[in-house]
């Protein structure tokens, strides 16, 4: 059984490896096929007046004049030592970027989930409990308008109407972290949290909705209801609570892409997040930027989906136990 | 629906209320928070190495941390910076520059000649990769015979000179200082000094009370806050954050005219042109480009694209040497004159141009390329747009990649300074630029070689004569940026070449 279980373990973490040396192979050609390079990024249409000198310093500056093999496996080498790359632009290593930027977005997903839960799942629930009815539509508008309002237009609504309207507009002030000072940085997460929690909460309004109505069909429902269990205590232990499974899957996804940075929101809002990270990375083809921060994001994909894992046993011993 | 879901919901909206309550819509800069000038940009500076620096966030904040031997007045005329005087000798090929005494850097160090000479000669030096090079193109050596003059020997009379000396990637540095050092500990001359920077967040400058000026700083600090979205930096000045922004986008800048806050317009040397390449295909015939020029109604391009927020120029767009758009081959759209062009370069049944446009790079660009697109469908000009993300757009301009380029051009406050370099066939842009001739090589260095200003005014009108006569682009208009201040912003003078160099002389609160 031990042997069973320990064969699992590497092949999960084998996989686990070559998804993510995948992820680096596919990272770095992309972004070599991108037309354009740090030198055409940071000096624009001026880079056509260098000359031939010029130019051959400034590749040797940015380490262009090495052969792409090199460079790939020079990168990829001082990942084992804990160097993720240099950002010139930033004048910080890679490590201190996302030491900065992981936890501020990882905080936003966490935020994000927690009120796409609080809108998501009593709606789903409540639009199953009479499916059909006025509450279901309603359910139903909420969760088309989470789908089809995109986050662009919500983050600059709210922003602009908040601000013109309140003065209330904490973003605009300098991003505070959680640890420098809490309660504007709460402030400052509210409207991108709420923003990204409504487009979530709407698949997962629908998932909750499709599995309530699923399980409330189920024999044991009825049993425990001609057994006189109260109908509060059926709808939230056995209804819910055996709905949990494809819940906890759509949320684990939505977490996951969360963690992969919210770029448009975290644009309007003004958040320093890892999306934001990519996004300039990208801009600047600062290649060691992007290469390792999305090396990091498919690694908290990995974990997430490990921990989705874990929470089924937790939902379901069933899971465990096949 | 169980009603404990109901008190989730019902805590968490008090919860996210109260929240919002604890608002203040305050700058968030304390007690102090009338002498800290906050200025909303959309990045933060992608170099803090004045002789690379290219992009406007980068240039601004260099600007106000380092000094330039001449400086431009808000008229864009050249003054003393940190040279006081200058003087040509020799006929031209000297100039003797006298330096002002008691200048220091940020880190304390004497300011002086030997500075000049490494400064210069770095930049000269290929191995730097400064983008400015090619500005000093005539400069054969650099001299210090003392503490407080230098000397330029050049190959011939420059007359452009001062003028290029006075940009910021000709910024002075410390004997010896490195790119490396500088791009965390900034160390120049200008009127402040870095204080701390936040990536991709904020970076903040400190008033330098060491500073040569007469009149010394205004704020105590200066702080550039990364907003990313211009609608963003507008909704961060409602709420009193952000005191003064600059806007490119026309559709922003009206919805920042809100009580509190007041957006002034200021025309830009920058140019909106169609590109031609002269040495492509069709358009090595003049009559095609010439009929290209008589089938554009440039007003209309203007009104479509840009909301008619700017006026339609001619080549030169610096109020000194300015072109007269209305003295251009066709100065309305005459379909009939574009079909006799056509005719005469036995194109009658219309040629096809490959155009590039960037997308992204500025706000009217693809609006630009369709309203052209469309006129010149009408003179049987069709326009192969190729609309191209803006990294891929560069490459392929710096490649001269294109027959046709919708382009965004940097003007210069001296013509030669932004034509020299394009239409001269020694220019380092020439490859790109796609023409050249003898009479536009003579009438460069002509204007070079005179000093007086009524006489290179004389000069650059035949340059701008020439470029239109033979259509070698079509240059289209100049808009306009917006200055959006708060009500507590004063004594701050936006420039028609777009700097920030005012900020030493506003305050705020």
């Amino acid at each position: 059984m031990r042997g069973i279980v320990g064969n699992r373990v590497v092949r999960r973490v084998a996989s686990t490896l070559g998804t993510l040396f995948g992820v680096a192979v596919l990272v770095f050609v992309m972004l070599r096929a991108i037309p354009g390079n740090q030198i055409t990024a940071g000096l624009g249409t001026e880079a056509a007046g260098l000359a031939p000198a010029q130019l051959q310093a400034l590749e040797r500056y940015y380490g262009l004049d090495q052969p792409l093999i090199t460079q790939f496996f020079s990168w990829l080498g001082n990942l084992f030592t804990g160097n993720l790359g240099y950002s010139a632009r930033n004048q910080q290593s890679v490590l201190e970027l996302t030491l900065h930027s992981l936890p501020v977005t990882a905080e936003l997903a966490v935020l994000s989930i927690v009120l796409a839960l609080v809108i998501g799942v009593p709606l789903g629930t409540l639009s199953a409990s009479r499916a059909g009815s006025p509450r279901d539509a309603l359910g139903q508008l909420v969760s088309l308008a989470g789908l089809s309002i995109p986050s662009f237009l919500l983050a600059t609504t709210l922003l602009s109407v908040f601000a013109a309207s309140f003065g209330f507009n904490p973003n605009g002030r300098g991003f505070a972290t959680l640890a420098e000072d809490p309660l504007l940085n709460l402030q400052q997460m509210v409207l991108p949290a709420l923003v990204l929690g409504f487009g979530i909460a709407a698949p997962i309004l629908r998932t909750t909705r499709a599995a309530v109505l699923e399980v409330r069909s189920e024999d044991f429902v009825r049993t425990a209801r001609a057994k006189g269990v109260p109908e509060r205590r059926l709808q939230v232990r056995h209804v819910l609570g055996n709905a949990l499974v494809p819940i906890v899957t759509m949320t684990g996804l939505q977490f996951g892409y969360l963690l992969g940075g919210a770029v448009v929101v975290e644009q309007i809002f003004s958040v320093p997040g890892i999306g934001r990270q990519v996004l300039l990375g990208i801009q600047q083809k600062e290649y060691a930027v992007v290469q390792s921060t999305v090396l990091v994001i498919a690694l908290a994909f990995v974990l997430v989906n490990l921990l989705t894992d874990a929470i089924y046993r937790l939902v379901d011993p069933r899971v465990g136990a096949s | 629906m169980p009603r404990g879901w109901f008190s989730v919901i019902g805590v968490t909206s008090v919860l996210v209320i109260a929240l919002a309550g604890c608002s203040s819509s305050g700058s968030g800069t304390g007690p102090s928070a009338g002498r800290t000038l906050v200025v909303g940009v959309t990045s933060d500076p992608d170099t803090l190495f004045p002789w690379k620096a290219t992009q406007f966030t980068a240039v601004n904040v260099l600007q106000n941390l380092y000094g330039t031997l001449t400086e431009f007045d808000k008229d864009l005329n050249v003054v003393p910076g940190l040279a006081e005087s200058w003087k040509a000798s020799d006929g031209g090929r000297t100039l003797t520059l006298k330096l002002r005494q008691g200048v220091t850097f940020s880190d304390g160090s004497g300011f002086d000649s030997d500075d000049v000479k490494w400064s210069l000669d770095q930049i000269m030096n290929p191995d730097t990769a400064a983008v400015a090079r090619a500005s000093l193109s005539s400069v054969k050596s650099v001299t210090a015979p003392d503490k407080s003059t230098v000397v330029l020997e050049l190959t011939g009379p420059d007359a452009a000179l001062p003028a290029n000396l006075a940009t910021i990637n000709m910024a002075m540095l410390s004997t010896g200082d490195t790119e490396a050092k500088l791009s965390t500990r900034p160390n120049g001359t200008g009127p402040f000094t870095l204080r701390s920077r936040a990536a991709s967040q904020s970076i903040t400058l400190a008033r330098n009370d060491k500073w040569w000026g007469a009149d010394k700083p205004k704020a105590g600090a200066l702080e550039f806050r990364v907003i990313p979205d211009e609608s963003s930096i507008v909704a961060a000045m409602q709420s009193g954050n952000v005191q003064l922004t600059v806007l490119n986008d026309p559709l922003v800048a009206r919805t920042a005219q809100v009580p509190g806050v007041t957006v002034a317009k200021t025309p830009q040397l920058n140019y909106h042109v169609l590109q031609l390449n002269a040495r492509h295909g069709d358009l090595k015939d003049v009559n095609v480009r010439l009929a290209i020029q008589c089938a554009i109604d440039r007003k209309q391009v203007l009104d479509t694209a840009a909301l008619g927020e700017g006026e339609v120029v001619g080549p030169i767009t610096s109020p000194a040497f300015k072109s007269d758009p209305a003295r251009r081959p066709c100065p309305a759209r005459d379909l009939s004159k574009a079909a006799e062009y056509l005719g005469k370069a036995g194109k009658s049944g219309g040629v096809t141009l490959k155009t590039i446009v960037s997308q992204g790079e500025y706000a009217t660009s693809v609006n630009e390329a369709q309203n052209l697109k469309a006129q010149l469908a009408e003179a049987k000009i069709n326009l192969d747009l190729e609309v191209l993300e803006s990294g891929a757009y560069v490459d392929r301009w710096n490649a001269a990649d294109f027959d046709a380029a919708v382009a965004l051009n940097g003007g210069r406050p001296d013509p030669d300074g932004s034509y020299g370099r394009y239409f001269t066939s020694q220019g380092n842009f020439n490859k790109v630029a796609g023409y050249s001739s003898p009479e536009l090589d003579k009438l460069f260095a002509d204007g070079k070689a005179t000093t007086g200003q009524a006489a290179r005014k004389a000069i650059y009108d035949q340059v701008s004569a020439r470029l239109e006569d033979d259509a070698v682009w079509i240059w289209l208009f100049s808009g306009y940026t917006y200055t959006a201040t708060t009500a507590e912003v004063r004594g701050f003078v936006p420039m028609a070449n777009g700097s920030l160099q005012y900020l030493r002389a506003t305050s705020v609160g």
